[in-house]
């Protein structure tokens, strides 16, 4: 039998699958016809710059073939063998007990009842179900799509997800400088040209790039940096960890001891303010609350000059470094990288980060961000986008099919009203009631960070069933253990986990339904563009290509699509004709399809037979580069679609209070003026689980944890054997594939550790065994590991006490919120201890 | 004729492993037989890539080597294998047949660059064959160099001068991974880390002070390198001769000068040197 081909697409780029015998047999970057892809060039300095002719991958998405045929997978519908929903349910064996195999009749009916009776008995609200961040792509099989349709036809407590990515710049920088539509990332539109152009320097702030790729861009943005390098750019990078970007790019190294990045910061203003080097006149007339700020700085407020030397003695950084940045950035165009799209960066997500992302945003306002090479920009989105062409990403109402009022003729509406939040779920289940400030991701206005929350709500029941869609939380929250005891909890009558792999949570359910992945089914869908609070995402690829996800295989074994799954409980529950509408996901795809603007350029079944429509830059395209719109004055000029200003009478305003850049928050003066943990113009607030608590006398390293650099999300470690071949990624010893964790060879050589060895990284929350790799890449009194293992291992299964050996360091993270009022995580503030594993 | 070969640009190579699973997803449990048996499930990197960190805390350098069979001309792998075993192409491409191979772990220590890995379940020694079965379908290249985002491999007919590989190689002066094995590999390398010297200077009246503008030099007897600290106090002497022995020279008006031994080692960075004020009394 000859080999067929399929169009599909990843989290982190399109493919083109090659299926012989019925058995995928190869996966490569998505093959495109070559007079499809019209090149864009920029122009600089004499030299053309334009992308190869295809596409890239980020390196995982490789082994897709791999983790599709996972001994991982979840084969079958499963019940726990000591859950009997008419007898015993033996909550507390979760996460101990084993699975037997049982009919999808048999699982449905069991789950579609458990709805019906925990309902009935105890109202709507008794049903909370959550998701995992984006654990596949496309339209209708996203989980804002099939998922939420299905719930907000039943009615349910929804679980509120925290900015994870974002913490400090959702949660600070949004007062700075609005962007509250980006969740406090700014635009990104042209500023690879602007780079190009005028750039003379960059300042990696907390961003390894290489390794975040813009989170689904593939790897389409890293010559953008090897172009910038070889121009000459210089590059520094300001991370305890000497990063992969760092690495690629040979740059510049300035370590600050975790979560002393404010006092660098507040060093690198006071230069400038000695200095005189700053722009006078962008402050004045750009900014407000300057002078608030500039007292601040020189100790007029609070008798401390934050001089170098102060920095020094708190973030470990010299003084002679902390004054060569600032007079090297103050001397140069500089571009400051503070997160791959001005967000994921470790530094975003510790105690008080507000303040160091508010102070991102108040150092490049001091040097006139928005002026030619002034920037803020992660070095990973703003190619020449086009976006005069329109097709929805998942993040917009009108690309989910529980949403769009353009392809569904019903949209449900959740009506139960309460509400929980992930990060404090477990505190909800086991000791209510918790109280929390904001709607999670707050991207329409101010006011929704201080909504006040209470669980359980006044007339609500508290929650009685979970229905879990994936299971990434132990190795992605903080002080995780806590969800190994709320699964154990007998408030939980019945637990359900649909996914496609074993994950971290899945041996928790009592129930466990078998989801195929994005190459069992159809779907459609942009590579790299969730839209929403990440419009223009596709500009950190070098071409926008829409793809028909096709199903290249029979679902494996008996999984099931997550549309097929709902559909078929909606049926057991009496409302599949409300849920479908009659169709299949293709019928969707297609509908999303119709509603977009591609329908003016390629028709549905030359695109159906394609798999893909590639939407090129025009020849006469014109860049509107991010800001220079604000730094010059004028009305916005980007394609900016949620900027609520744009195209209004203050369309040459942020989206601050005052249309400036605020110093002093004005957002802030009215809705928290009295917050010392945030206040209106930020400070440096050593951190509540930092070097200089009492904790660090008994638990001396601190712990960072950033986004992996070989498994999106949890979604690939764990289900991937070929990833246990990457060193940076596991080490296979003894025969188990160990999560290295990085420290520095002071701190190895004192404890007897050698690379190699066995760890237990540990303090009182949890141990977690890991394979020591001992480098100078790190600071000393700092150890790195990834967040995000695909899998838990505890060596006592069901006892949240175990050390894990699977590499979940989150549960050594602390629980506690960012700041009283702000409730973000703050992985990054963690202190631990580390030994040899005798084991 | 056509002789296919590959330039790896160490400068340009991120360590993303693209190349590495790129590899994996062509070749595990994919039977190419003639040109290859499938490649077992794990621990076979027919193209590796070694990570070489040098340096200390705060001045590091990482770099990645990829590493495929590197095709030479002068293949001891051919000279020495038994049974015919390894064949050249007319591409020159060289070849492991699967069939004569067979129950010769010993193909494996024929290769110096240890480019060789034996398969267990299928009784055969194993290697990168540049993806020739695709080449035979008209591929214009491996399946590694497709994965590669930012051109650090580039492959192509060397016998072609308008190849792209061989308008790099008349641009640019490569080099060999390994010289001392006198293989003449048809893969070429560009950037291949070099030996250096680095640190960072200090005013001991001035700590807080950057030293920029420092003239450093390095001497070896004969010859001398001059240099200056940069805005942040640092210096690098690049591309240094392995195995000399230097004297560094450090020089700063108002300063006591220093020198510093730098002894016959790889690299070295010496740390962060305070020079003391002249007036600061006697030796």
């Amino acid at each position: 039998m000859p080999t067929q081909s399929f169009t599909s697409c990843t989290n982190c780029g399109p493919i083109t699958v090659e299926v012989k015998d019925g058995r995928v047999v190869r996966v490569r970057p998505l093959v495109m016809e070559e007079g499809d892809l019209a090149p864009w060039t920029i122009k600089a300095d004499g030299k053309s710059y334009s992308p190869p002719k295809k596409v890239t991958l980020a390196p995982y998405v490789h082994a897709e073939r791999n983790r599709l045929y996972s001994d991982d997978r979840i084969r079958y519908p499963m019940r726990r063998v000591d859950f009997d929903p008419n007898g015993e349910r033996n909550p507390q064996n979760r996460g101990k007990s084993g699975y037997v195999r049982i009919s999808w009749e048999e699982a449905l009916s069991i789950v579609a009842s458990e709805i019906q009776r925990v309902q009935a008995t105890y109202g709507p609200s008794a049903l909370a179900a959550m998701t995992s961040s984006h654990h596949n792509w496309g339209l209708v099989g996203y989980k804002m799509s099939a998922f939420s349709r299905f719930f907000n036809f039943l009615g349910y407590t929804q679980v509120f997800d925290n900015p994870d990515s974002w913490e400090g710049w959702h949660w600070g920088a949004t007062h700075s400088y609005g962007f509250i539509w980006r969740l406090g990332m700014p635009e990104p539109y042209d500023m690879l040209e602007d780079a190009l152009q005028h750039a003379e320097m960059i300042v990696f702030w907390s961003n390894d790039p290489d390794t975040t790729r813009a989170v689904y861009d593939g790897s389409d943005a890293a010559i953008w940096r090897q172009w910038l390098k070889d121009k000459g750019v210089a590059m520094t990078f300001v991370d305890p960890f000497y990063n992969y970007t760092a690495a690629a790019m040979k740059g510049k190294w300035l370590a600050p001891r975790p979560g002393t990045d404010a006092a660098v910061a507040l060093a690198i203003a006071y230069v400038w303010v000695s200095e005189g080097t700053y722009d006078k006149r962008y402050v004045a007339d750009r900014t407000v609350g300057f002078d608030e700020f500039r007292d601040y700085v020189k100790g007029v407020t609070d008798g401390v000059p934050k001089t170098p030397n102060w920095a020094e003695a708190e973030s470990a950084v010299p003084a002679r470094k902390i004054v060569a940045l600032a007079r090297d950035w103050a001397s140069k165009r500089t571009v400051l990288s503070a997160g791959c799209r001005g967000g994921e960066g470790g530094a975003c997500r510790g105690a008080y980060a507000t303040e160091w992302a508010r102070l991102m945003v108040l150092l490049q306002a001091m040097q006139g961000l928005g002026n030619p090479g002034i920037s803020i920009w992660g070095t990973s989105m703003g190619a020449p986008w086009n976006s005069k062409v329109w097709f929805p990403g998942y993040g917009d109402l009108e690309g989910r099919i529980a949403t769009s009022t353009k392809v569904a003729r019903r949209i449900p509406e959740n009506k139960v009203p309460q509400k929980l939040y992930r990060l404090t779920l477990p505190d909800a289940i086991l000791d209510p009631p918790v109280h929390w400030n904001g709607v999670g991701f707050c991207n329409r206005n101010f006011q929704q960070q201080f909504i006040p929350f209470t669980y359980p709500m006044e007339g609500c029941s508290e929650v009685r069933m979970f229905y879990r869609y994936g299971g990434s939380f132990m190795s992605t929250m903080t002080d995780t253990s806590k969800w190994v005891r709320m699964y154990q909890s007998p408030k939980l009558e019945c637990v359900v986990n649909q996914d496609c792999w074993w994950s971290t949570e899945t041996a928790h359910a009592d129930i466990i339904l078998p989801a195929c992945t994005s190459l069992e089914r159809d779907d459609i869908g942009e590579f790299g563009e969730p839209g929403g609070q990440t419009k223009g995402g596709s500009s950190g690829c070098n071409y926008r290509v829409v793809v028909r996800l096709k199903k290249a295989i029979e679902p494996l074994w008996e999984s099931k699509s997550d549309y097929q799954i709902f559909s078929e409980l909606a049926g057991k529950l009496g409302f599949n004709a409300d849920y479908t509408e009659g169709n299949s996901d293709l019928d969707w795809a297609r509908k999303f399809f119709e509603i977009s603007d591609l329908p003016k350029y390629i028709s549905w079944e030359e695109f159906d037979r394609k798999g893909y429509y590639v939407i090129n830059v025009p020849e006469d395209y014109k860049s509107t580069p991010a800001l220079r719109w604000f730094a010059e004055g004028r009305p916005c000029d980007t394609p900016d679609p949620n900027n609520f200003k744009r195209a209004t009478a203050k369309a040459n305003e942020l989206g601050t209070e005052s249309g400036k850049i605020e110093f002093a928050s004005e957002s802030l003066r009215r809705m928290a003026p009295r917050d010392e943990e945030r206040p209106v113009s930020p400070r440096y607030i050593p951190s509540w689980e930092g070097h200089r608590c009492e904790a660090a006398t008994i638990y001396p390293l601190q712990l960072i944890s950033p986004h992996p650099r070989f498994t999106f999300h949890t979604h690939y470690d764990g289900h991937t054997a070929w990833l246990n071949d990457v060193p940076v990624h596991r080490i296979v010893k003894d025969g188990h594939a160990w999560w290295p964790a990085r420290l520095h060879p002071e701190d190895a050589t004192a404890r007897y550790i050698r690379s190699g060895d066995i760890i237990r990284l540990y303090n009182d929350r949890a141990s977690v065994l890991c394979i020591a790799q001992v480098t100078e890449r790190v600071r000393p009194g700092v150890v790195h590991s990834y967040a995000s293992a695909g899998k838990y291992d505890p060596l006592q299964p069901g006892n949240p006490r175990s050390p894990d050996r699977a590499g979940c360091v989150a549960m050594l993270t602390p629980g506690r919120q960012m700041s009283q009022n702000v409730p973000g995580m703050a992985s990054n503030s963690c202190l631990i201890d580390v030994e040899k594993w005798m084991g | 004729m056509t002789t296919y070969g590959m330039v790896i640009d160490v400068s340009r190579c991120t360590g993303c492993y693209n190349c590495f699973l790129a590899c994996r997803d062509e070749h595990v449990g994919n039977d190419h037989r003639p040109i290859a048996a499938p490649q077992p499930e794990s621990g076979h990197k027919w193209i590796t890539v070694l990570e070489h960190e040098r340096g200390k805390f705060p001045r590091v350098r990482v770099d990645y080597v990829a590493l495929p069979c590197q095709q030479c001309k002068d293949a001891t792998c051919l000279s020495r294998a038994p049974n015919g075993a390894l064949y050249r192409r007319d591409d020159g491409i060289i070849l492991i047949d699967p069939d004569k191979a067979k129950g010769h772990p010993e193909i494996v220590s024929c290769c110096p660059f240890q480019a060789i890995y034996w398969n267990a379940a299928e009784g055969v020694a194993q290697k990168c064959t540049f993806c020739a079965h695709l080449l035979d379908q008209g591929w214009k290249e491996p399946r590694c160099v497709e994965a590669c985002p930012t051109e650090a491999l580039v492959f192509g007919d060397l016998d072609d001068p308008t190849s792209r590989i061989s308008q790099l190689l008349k641009g640019r002066a490569t080099e060999e991974l390994h010289p001392q094995f006198n293989a003449k590999p048809a893969v070429r390398y560009l950037g291949l880390p070099k030996r250096f010297v680095s640190g960072e200077i200090a005013f001991a009246d001035r700590m807080s002070e950057p030293a920029a503008g420092v003239c450093v030099s390095l001497h070896d007897g004969a010859n001398s390198l001059d240099g200056v600290t940069d805005a942040y106090g640092d210096f690098a002497f690049e591309a240094l001769e392995a195995g000399a022995s230097y004297v560094l020279r450090i020089c700063a008006p108002g300063y006591r000068p220093r020198e510093i031994a730098v002894g016959a080692h790889h690299d070295m960075d010496l740390g962060a040197i305070v020079l003391e004020p002249a007036s600061a009394g006697g030796d």
